[in-house]
């Protein structure tokens, strides 16, 4: 397969970047998308140009490294994937691809596609955990669990920490990300000790690091490579209502 | 909670929700011009609105919450672009509810409808502007079934209201169902039942406010 | 000969780990403050670790090259983490645990390591459940439980297909509290390149910042790596694309001894490779093992038409499939170990009757479980794992068997610890993947979970006061010290000999040939010849990479293909210690198989006379490396050849 790749390029955070336009040809449809664009660096190895930078790791879809906003989508044009997992073959022959960073003021660019997201790791710090040292705990099956709770706080946790749903809203809002968070422990005993501070903490670091307001358009929902359900949202929005009136 | 973004948006959500309460009585009483009795029933309600003092406490309410509804909407928007300062080349393919993406252009559009509304009607009625030639006050009162008759007569206007009714209906249509997610309320048994009410309650709004001037238009006194 | 010392404590093997913490030195409160750790790597041991050592008051300091700790490899763990817990009231015990990763770990494990790592697994899981880690439960309440290969008992606990993430995430939260807190420093995007030892013990290490390249110092009273396994040397491998072993090899090479190296796991339910351009192998968790039956074609006619693709696996009849392991292993059937799974399926492709387009692949079918159980069960059970594998080769599992090949997954060898995970450098601990000490010469499934849980959150943080506890009146450590100067500068030599070089080849060019030469010749099936040829060509190989390799961009910036070069150069001496390694165990143990010693049916044939002992290379500048050997005693287990029949 032959593409036409539009790709951003920005030597470091203080340059102003562009796009560069690339073909590349000889690619295989069982590729990935991240092997694809190795294919590219080695190209630009060849010829001494500096290769595209981007953020990867497990390229099995779920240490969350992987961003990439292609053609208008986080992750490409498939769902509940991240872009390790987009094979080209999702792609027709000759197409151009448009690649762009994640896009938010909380994710400012470091070079080419990498960008910045402490700021996930910021709003966790806040809240997003139990507080219970290591040692002293009592029996692991000391506390049912009803399964459905369980399984909808699974559902919740799956969350990878990618951003695609900061990068897929309009508004860059860090929503979703966060109410899966509160979503997870709130709906688990363990958690809801601590329930009402953490959903304070959380929500008012979210809104400090700059991330927008969510107008529930679903964006995320649609391109979470996990799947996670605005109805966390909807549970967030529940939770912080019950802290503040409580 | 106030200073929070979820406070504001839910603030945002309880006001919306409130216009969305008018905008039933609203048409309530614009439907009663259907009605070929001369502007009785019309007139009756137009008056008790503006008599009632329950009412009158609630207007208070209204412009409270539009003005709330507004601003906030502004400062979001806003607050939303900064949250982006460098945008996509390649914008939005995501699959989302395709209103959504431009709530606060359809929110302005009708905003810029609701300025004409109040001139034509609102501002008459607190003296601020004159009333249109012809339009006699009946007993102290300013005649508004006329005005709306002779307003909707005119088909420029008629085409642009309706215009902009459907505008309201593509704002409604996303709000509805968003100020509930807002709100916390959003559960696997009722959100079909939301989203079908809001989409059920939006074409009713944008068609129930069209179906006046297509009356006064095509079928009134013939 | 240097003695080998592994501390470990006298008395029964089911009491030492008891006696020892009753015995051990602690650290009060007011000094723990005054005592600086460094630990590398974030993964389920680093902050784990990490967490509990900030939660006992000692200053953290923690690493990862990751742009978060949370991406750690250890977030793709797939199937679970065992448990002598008995709630399925199967009979399973702490001594089962012990005995079933003695035994699984085919005799080469140290004893009392091991019964330990069974004490604490209980505690595991009540730590995570007290961290809100959601496993699966059943419909009263309580904790599910699942078998795993190498036992047979059910006591894998899990999270759907997603447990290492879900523990790590439990980890990371605990981190992220201690962040919070202060008492963990947290240094993202900055990997190791040196350990810096002053006076004999470690002190520090010099690090770089990937984003702006800067070289820098950072010093502690104790050094912990936890930075995995190496498994990448394989190039193609389950782990990471970052995952790699320079921070073993940099402690090697600063006196730590390499034990093992050739212990390798190659895990039987991989996707197999598709092509040139690939990049890793994605794995197909071993719990699929077990409502999948894993087969080839009896007849090699109708294996050679299925490459072809004239024939569908679904048109072969019952009685003309071959359930290879059901057949070789009645007790243990589809759930034998990995290495003996791998193995099997080896042979199968090897003997021509493997499928796929290259014939490098064997069926895993859940048409019978499917039957059985239904396919909402089955959905229920594995749905992410299919539908990844349908993303991945575009075949729909539920209808069509999938196609699984072995592939590098998990480095048993590693760093060298005695009984407080502590190396022969005084101060410096290794945890977790990267160290050598539990699972032998292989490693049984959702073990490794375990051990890095058991390392970070209950061993660790006890024995490393044993040491630190005579370091309280040591001041901070200074960075300005002539020791940190010379390592610093001979980390920056190393990258500006890197850097102008300029030659032909880029680093994923020598990175593709090393690891061509591991898979083919120390590999699943190893020989005297293979490996020499190995030796010799890893050696050559080496020296092209050190004159011809090419790495483009800058030192001072975000420069990926240097990071690589960094890791290639320190593979490419780990590829040559293990196929030396590999050469000199004369025997076939766990994953590593001679094929010179096998018994008449294939299987491995141990030689417990000669090599019942773990194998320490210790570096030496400009030779090669020297062989010390610490033996396995075995007071408890009765060895015996590993029989899965």
């Amino acid at each position: 397969m032959k593409f036409k790749l539009k790709i951003w390029r920005q030597e470091n955070a203080q340059a102003k970047g562009k796009f560069v336009t690339y073909e590349l040809d000889n690619v295989s449809d069982d590729c990935s998308f991240l092997e694809m664009l190795d294919q590219l660096n080695e190209t630009l190895v060849d010829k001494f140009d500096k290769p595209v930078c981007f953020d990867h790791d497990c390229r099995e879809g779920i240490c969350g490294m992987c961003s990439l906003y292609i053609n208008g989508r986080p992750h490409g044009n498939d769902s509940g994937i991240t872009t390790c997992q987009l094979h080209m073959r999702r792609f027709k022959d000759g197409d151009t691809l448009v690649v762009e960073p994640w896009r938010a003021k909380a994710f400012p660019v470091i070079k080419d596609l990498v960008v910045d997201r402490t700021a996930f790791d910021k709003i966790i710090q806040e809240g997003g955990y139990v507080s219970v040292n290591t040692g002293g705990i009592p029996d692991a099956n000391a506390i049912p669990i009803k399964k459905v709770d369980s399984d909808l706080a699974m559902d919740a946790a799956q969350c990878i920490g990618c951003g695609a749903c900061v990068a897929a809203c309009k508004n860059a809002s860090a929503m979703l990300f966060v109410s899966a968070k509160v979503s997870h422990l709130a709906l688990l005993p363990q958690g809801s000790l601590e329930a009402k501070e953490r959903v304070d903490n959380m929500v008012s670091k979210m809104d400090e690091l700059g991330f927008g307001y969510c107008s529930n358009t679903g964006a995320c929902e649609a391109e979470c490579p996990k799947e996670i359900k605005i109805s966390n949202i909807a549970r967030l929005n529940r939770e912080f209502f019950v802290s503040k009136l409580g | 909670m106030l200073n929070s973004s979820i406070g504001k948006k839910l603030l945002m959500a309880l006001a919306g929700l409130f216009l969305c309460v008018f905008l039933v009585v609203h048409l309530g009483i614009n439907l009663c011009l259907l009605r070929d009795d001369g502007g009785e029933w019309f007139r009756a309600a137009a008056g008790f609105m503006s008599s009632n003092k329950i009412i009158k406490v609630f207007e208070v309410f209204l412009f409270g919450g539009l003005i709330l509804h507004i601003i906030y909407g502004i400062f979001i928007e806003i607050k939303n672009r900064i949250s982006r300062p460098i945008s996509y080349n390649k914008t939005y393919a995501s699959q989302t509810s395709y209103f959504s993406k431009y709530m606060i252009h359809t929110g302005m559009i009708i905003f810029a409808f609701l300025g004409l509304h109040l001139i034509n009607f609102y501002f008459v009625k607190l003296g601020w502007t004159p009333a249109p030639q012809g339009i006699v006050a009946v007993e102290d009162k300013h005649d508004f079934y006329n005005m709306a008759i002779n307003l909707f007569q005119n088909p420029v206007y008629s085409f642009v209201y309706i215009g902009f009714m459907i505008f309201l209906g593509f704002h409604l249509h996303h709000a509805f169902q968003s100020a509930f997610q807002t709100l916390g309320v959003n559960h696997t048994k009722y959100n079909t039942l939301i989203k079908a009410t809001g989409t059920i309650y939006s074409i009713a709004i944008a068609l129930g406010f069209s179906v006046i001037p297509v009356y006064f238009l095509f079928f009134w006194g013939k | 000969m240097a003695q080998i010392e592994s501390k470990i404590p006298k008395g029964p093997v089911a009491e030492k780990w008891t006696l020892y913490k009753d015995g051990q030195n602690l650290v009060n409160p007011a000094n723990k403050r005054k005592l600086d750790v460094i630990v590398v790597g974030t993964g389920l041991a680093g902050a784990s670790a990490a967490a509990s050592l900030g939660e006992m008051g000692f200053n953290v300091k923690i690493y990862c090259y990751q742009d978060s700790p949370r991406r750690a490899h250890s977030i793709a763990a797939q199937g679970g983490i065992n448990a002598a817990k008995n709630y399925p009231n199967d009979g399973d015990s702490v001594h089962r645990l012990f005995y079933d990763t003695i035994k699984g770990g085919d005799y080469r494990a140290r004893e009392a390591n091991v019964h330990r790592l069974a004490e604490v697994s209980n505690s595991i899981i009540d730590q995570c459940v007290a961290q809100g880690v959601p496993f699966a439960r059943e419909y009263g309440g309580l904790l599910d439980n699942r078998s795993f290969g190498g036992a047979q008992v059910s006591r894998t606990f899990y999270a759907r297909g997603q447990t290492g993430q879900q523990l790590l995430l439990g980890a990371y939260s605990a981190l992220s509290r201690q962040i919070k807190k202060g008492t963990v420093e947290m240094f993202n995007r900055t990997e190791m390149l040196d350990l810096v030892i002053v006076d004999g013990k470690a002190r520090g290490i010099i690090t770089r910042d990937l984003v702006t390249g800067k070289i820098e110092r950072h010093a502690a009273h104790a050094v912990v790596i936890a930075t995995g396994g190496y498994g990448n040397v394989f190039f193609l491998s389950t782990n990471a694309m970052g995952s790699n072993g320079s921070a073993a090899i940099q402690v090697y090479r600063k006196g730590a001894y390499f034990a093992n190296p050739c212990f390798t796991q190659i895990h039987p339910t991989c996707i197999p490779v598709h092509g040139e351009s690939q990049s890793k192998l994605t794995l197909m968790s071993e719990s699929l093992r077990n409502d999948g039956r894993i087969w080839v074609p009896k007849k090699k006619e109708d294996a050679e038409q299925i490459r072809k693709g004239l024939l569908k696996p679904t048109a072969i009849k019952e009685e003309d499939r071959d359930y290879y392991l059901e057949r070789r292993y009645p007790a243990f059937g589809n759930l034998v170990p990995r290495d003996v799974a791998s193995r099997a399926a080896k042979e199968r492709c090897d003997a021509g009757f493997g499928v796929g387009a290259t014939g490098l692949a064997v069926y895993l079918d859940f048409a019978t479980s499917i039957q059985r159980l239904g396919k909402k069960v089955i959905e229920e059970r594995y749905g992410n794992l299919f539908q990844m594998y349908e993303k991945i080769v575009d075949e729909n599992p539920y209808e069509t068997p999938m196609m699984i090949y072995p592939a590098i997954h998990y480095t048993m060898g590693g760093i060298w610890v005695d009984y407080e995970l502590m190396t022969n450098i005084p101060g410096l601990y290794a945890i977790g993947e990267c160290n050598f000490s539990d699972h032998g010469a292989n490693r049984l499934g959702a073990s490794a979970l375990m051990q890095g849980l058991a390392d970070g959150y209950f061993v660790l943080p006890y024995t490393i006061q044993n040491y630190l506890a005579n370091e309280i009146r040591t001041p901070r450590i200074q960075k300005s010290m002539q020791e940190f100067e010379s390592a610093e500068k001979s980390v920056k030599e190393r990258i500006d000999k890197l850097m102008s070089i300029k030659g032909k080849h880029s680093v994923d060019f020598y990175h593709k040939k090393l690891g061509k030469i591991m898979w083919d010749k120390v590999g699943m099936g190893r020989t005297k010849e293979s490996l020499t040829t190995a030796i010799a060509e890893i050696k050559a190989l080496s020296v092209e990479f050190w004159k011809d390799v090419r790495v483009t961009g800058t030192k001072d910036e975000l420069n990926p293909e240097l990071e690589k070069a960094l890791r290639v150069a320190d593979f490419l001496e780990l590829g040559e210690l293990m196929a030396m390694d590999a050469l000199n165990r004369e025997e076939s143990c766990g994953g590593h198989f001679r094929e010179e010693h096998q018994t008449e049916d294939g299987e491995a044939k141990r030689n417990d006379i000669d090599f019942m002992y773990a194998a320490l290379w210790q570096y030496k500048e400009g030779k090669a490396a020297e062989l010390f050997k610490e033996p396995l005693v075995y007071e408890v287990v009765e060895v015996k050849q590993r029989n899965y029949k």
